[in-house]
């Protein structure tokens, strides 16, 4: 189809024809609208060159006069009008793309925008984008991302919730368990439908449903000493949500090493404690517990209940630190142990200082050989025999 | 007196309360005169050679009484005594 412009007659292509010939290669692409609207969304490839200055940087964004060219702008007229202009100025094989941008968009072309998000993107967390601490900087380091949830269970189910709506770009989950009746008091990723499923897949699920941003991860089973270098190796911060001591341990002397921070919670009944242990910086979690407690006082919530908001107040308070984290926003609680208690609704915060003696981190940590990093210790033996006799 | 926070664990131990009172010079004699008031807390807290186990952390206010001066570290009146050991409860 061709349209008038003055006395010149340009051609108009539909996007559809635009983005073949944009697959197909060697088409100049330009963008004739303002800064501002380029910002917010263009195409992929496309040169900005706003109308008003299109003769002085037209020769600059196109300097072959014999390529062919495709010419957009929001809804069509002002690449119409540059179009004849560029055959005024010698350009042979000049396009204007009907409808412009709006058209492209509303037959589900993708667009991208300078700040590296798209239009949806920029909508979705335009609430984060506002705030002057995340920006779209922050944003763009919340989608780039990679953290690893230890358990999918009462902490992981609301961090990875929040998490996931924040546009943390990769979450990885680590869980052997399946969706059982009895954790849907608090478990709020899973849901009735999903009882028997792998708690990974059904929060994968979730996930992919709330934020197709996010890329899920699962990893089904357990770690252990075998397998735990590799699987957190790949993430910048790991969330501990582990219901159980070797674990616990274990994810604490494997993140040191790889120096990598974990964000640590737990949960019993009306209680929750948290800290985030950044290796180096401040204690780890050896430092704060240097010996696991005897069974007896280390029951589970299984076993002894626990309040489901709890969940929900701890998990979220670990989501918060994991943003603040990936930020380099705030004051992570760092050397800070939080407690909070549920029926009283109170805080206490208490100091955690990084121990000279830790076998982990301590002064002499730095001296353990290559070759030794990696193997660790009995854990299950080292928790089962933890305070008897002594 | 000071006020010792019992963690959930010990409640048990001390009638379910999360608060008792105790007197005492220094955070040993805080400790001793809730021994003496709960006996069954005396096996959680102390080992058999009367030192606390190594897996119950305690506080003074928000500081560590291993980088004070241990059981030693004077108590005024007023003061909290926390009693905090380590809680895996997470994902199951």
């Amino acid at each position: 189809m061709a349209t008038g412009a003055g006395t010149q007659t340009i051609e108009e292509i539909e996007p559809f024809e635009a983005a073949e010939e944009i697959e197909g290669g060697d088409v100049v692409l330009i963008d004739t609208r303002e800064p501002h609207e380029f910002q917010d969304a263009h195409l992929e490839n496309g040169k900005l060159v706003p109308p008003g200055l299109l003769a002085d940087e037209i020769g600059g964004a196109a300097p072959d006069k014999s390529a062919r060219t495709i010419l957009y702008c929001r809804s069509g007229n002002r690449s119409a009008i540059a179009a004849a202009q560029l055959q005024e100025l010698g350009y042979e094989d000049v396009a204007s793309m009907a409808g412009g941008i709006l058209a492209w968009q509303e037959q589900g072309l993708p667009v991208v925008s300078t700040s590296g998000m798209t239009a949806e993107q920029r909508d979705r967390y335009s609430r984060h984008t506002l705030l002057p601490e995340v920006g779209v900087d922050g944003q763009l380091k919340l989608l780039n991302a990679k953290v690893l949830l230890l358990g999918a269970g009462g902490l992981g189910a609301p961090t990875a919730l929040y998490l996931a709506a924040a546009g943390v770009g990769t979450l990885g989950l680590v869980d052997d368990d399946v969706v059982d009746a009895s954790n849907l008091q608090r478990q709020v990723i899973h849901n009735t439908e999903r009882i028997g499923m792998p708690k990974t897949e059904s929060a994968r699920l979730f996930i992919e449903a709330l934020n197709p941003d996010v890329n899920v991860v699962e990893h089904r089973g357990r770690l252990d000493a075998g397998n735990i270098l590799e699987i957190i190796g790949d993430y910048d911060i790991v969330v501990d949500g582990a219901d159980n001591f070797p674990t616990r341990y274990l994810l604490n002397d494997a993140s040191v090493r790889l120096r990598k921070p974990v964000v640590s919670a737990s949960i019993l009944g009306f209680d929750g404690q948290i800290s985030t242990f950044v290796p180096f910086e401040g204690p780890c979690y050896r430092c704060l517990y240097p010996t696991p407690p005897p069974a007896e006082l280390a029951p589970s919530c299984s076993a002894n209940g626990v309040l489901g908001v709890m969940a929900g107040t701890m998990g979220t308070l670990q989501a918060n630190e994991v943003i603040k984290l990936v930020l380099g926003a705030g004051e992570p609680l760092v050397g800070r142990l939080l407690l909070y208690e549920a029926l009283g609704t109170t805080f206490t915060e208490l100091k955690v200082r990084r121990d000279p003696e830790c076998p982990i981190c301590g002064e002499n940590a730095e001296e353990i050989p290559e070759s030794e990093m990696g193997r660790f210790p009995d854990y299950d033996l080292f928790c089962a025999g933890a305070g008897g006799d002594r | 007196m000071a006020t010792v926070r019992i963690p959930p664990v010990l409640r048990p131990k001390t009638d379910g309360k999360p608060e008792v009172e105790a007197a005492g010079g220094n955070v040993g004699e805080v400790l001793r005169n809730l021994t003496e008031s709960y006996p069954d807390t005396q096996a959680q807290l102390f080992g058999e050679d009367g030192d606390l186990n190594r897996y119950v952390n305690v506080y003074l206010n928000d500081e560590d009484v291993r980088v004070l001066d241990g059981l030693d570290t004077a108590v005024k009146d007023g003061d909290t005594v926390v009693i905090l050991p380590a809680m895996a409860g997470g994902a199951s």
